[in-house]
């Protein structure tokens, strides 16, 4: 009896450890590749490969990244589309969910406005930047306004789905009991469409990235975006590939913060 | 002066390419205290005239007369008991078996401790602070009754609540429930498709024969069956017989199909 117990114990140790070398393994090749990818950039660049002009190397990136730092312009340049990209995106998120509480709200809204969520959903947002950036003027405003109003449709269309395919037997319960339809939304719709939610906000962040650089791209006088078309327009590439890595490792950082809040509020 | 009178109805669903009747000239009448069961094949409407009977739906014809008032006036008088528990998932066991009240503005200190006794009474402690996931399906039906006991309902509608449980934990179930609606002298009516749960818990059985739903026969369980809690009822020896009874009615609803 104690003797079997030992053996199923015994295969458990095993069985934790080969999960634990297949997680190392796994890390090693993540490793691998990243040290594989900048190596080699580094290396064909100095034996010029490939055009160091146009591609740059990593150690220029690197020299260039402590003299911005130094000069305190990337630490502005980050904060600036930081800002933007936030404020785009909890406005666009939040918007889009509102929006889709009124279309549930009124099932007869809903089917006369179907058409123009299609066609304004199939319709490529950034192309009204130039519209939003002469009727906001150059600055704050239309940039948030582009990093909003390119996830806020999508968000409108999934969050209303997720609205309607609560179980009908939740909001049953809640009319025997004489609940208003506001009531029905507080206590059952909303609480039950979280976890679409916050995955709609996992999309969202990628999107609001998009809106804020094109947008900077567009007014052209600070942020990420900004540092992104002045390198382009002055040959300067390293700087080029600076902000493209900056905004790698922000917008990880910003849809890792969303993943945590997901697991913290679905959980629940 | 019946407590519950259901005259005539009848119902309908449209859509676009047919109109089915559901229902055709219903008419019965319940006294206060007495438990009525709705049994008959799946499509007869069972479950649509209970949604009618809880003014959730409004029949094409017919009216229901609660205290001889019409239904939609007195909403709140009744409880309404589905299928499966439908505990909100992200509410407290607490939070869930309040609702009722925060929804129609009763919640006070009186009806809270109300309705945390009565979820002591039926036999679950400690589990307030508890979410629904934790506890078993039994459990949480139970705390669906008291969820439904906890506004005071005059009327309870019971659809088919004990039919995504085991055995042993409905059978468990039907003593409770049927002594709990006994001690608070509530008047209800359960449906079911299951004959002997229908035996063992009313004090009248309404047969419905399906297409469009009518009301088919009614039995009458004999006094001494119904002193019995639904257990003892059904080791009784009149029991088996009155099973026969149902079942021979209910062959003869469907023998075009075979």
């Amino acid at each position: 009896m104690s003797q079997k117990k030992n053996r199923t114990e015994l295969l458990h140790q095993t069985y934790v450890h080969s999960l634990k070398i297949e997680r190392r393994w796994i890390r090693s090749y993540q490793a691998i590749i990243f040290i594989v990818f900048f190596s080699s950039w580094e290396l064909a660049s100095q034996k010029q490969w490939i055009d160091p002009l146009l591609f740059s190397s990593p150690s220029k990136i690197w020299l260039l990244l402590l003299d911005k730092l130094q000069d305190g312009s990337l630490a502005a340049n980050i904060g600036v589309t930081l800002t933007e990209t936030v404020f785009g995106f909890i406005l666009g998120t939040l918007l889009g969910t509102v929006l889709a509480a009124i279309l549930w709200w009124s099932p007869m809204v809903s089917k006369i406005l179907d058409p123009y969520l299609v066609i304004l959903n199939s319709m490529p947002k950034v192309a009204l930047g130039p519209i939003l950036i002469v009727a906001l003027g150059p600055g704050y405003p239309s940039i948030i306004a582009m990093g909003a109003i390119i996830s806020v449709i999508i968000t409108t269309i999934v969050v209303y789905t997720s609205f309607k395919e609560v179980d009908p037997n939740y909001l049953k319960v809640l009319r025997t009991f004489g609940a208003t339809r506001l009531q029905c939304f507080k206590e059952a719709i909303l609480p039950a469409s979280f976890p679409t939610i916050i995955s709609t906000l996992k999309v969202n962040v990628g999107l609001s990235w998009v809106g804020v650089i094109v947008g900077e791209f567009l007014v052209s006088s600070k942020g990420l975006g900004y540092m992104i078309i002045y390198g382009f327009q002055v040959f300067n590439f390293t700087l080029v590939f600076l902000s493209l890595l900056v905004i790698a490792v922000f917008a990880t950082i910003m849809y890792q913060l969303v993943a945590l809040l997901e697991k913290k509020i679905v959980k629940e | 002066m019946s407590f519950l009178q259901v005259l005539d109805i009848h119902h309908t669903y449209f859509t676009k390419t047919s109109a089915t009747t559901a229902l055709s000239d219903i008419t019965f009448k319940v006294e206060e205290g007495e438990l009525i069961s709705l049994l008959g094949p799946s499509g007869c409407g069972k479950t649509t005239l209970l949604s009618i009977i809880s003014s959730l739906l409004r029949p094409t014809h017919g009216t229901v007369l609660l205290e001889n008032k019409p239904i939609s006036t007195s909403k709140r008088q009744i409880g309404y008991m589905l299928q499966q528990d439908y505990l909100f998932p992200w509410k407290t066991i607490e939070e869930n078996i309040l609702i009722g009240l925060k929804l129609s503005k009763q919640l006070n200190e009186k009806t809270k401790s109300i309705a945390l006794k009565l979820l002591n009474q039926i036999g679950l402690n400690g589990v307030e602070k508890q979410l629904p996931k934790q506890l078993s399906g039994g459990m949480r039906q139970r705390v669906a009754l008291v969820r439904t006991l906890a506004t005071e309902p005059k009327l309870l509608m019971l659809d088919e609540p004990f039919s995504a449980l085991d055995y042993q934990t409905k059978l468990k179930l039907e003593d409770l429930v049927s002594l709990t609606l006994k001690d608070f002298g509530k008047t209800a009516i359960l449906v079911t498709h299951d004959i002997g749960e229908a035996i063992a818990m009313s004090d009248r059985i309404f047969l419905f024969s399906p297409s469009p739903g009518r009301l088919f026969k009614t039995f009458h369980i004999p006094e001494e069956l119904r002193k019995l809690s639904p257990f003892e009822t059904r080791n009784h020896e009149t029991y088996s017989k009155i099973f026969q009874t149902i079942w021979k009615e209910l062959e003869s609803l469907e023998p075009e199909k075979e």
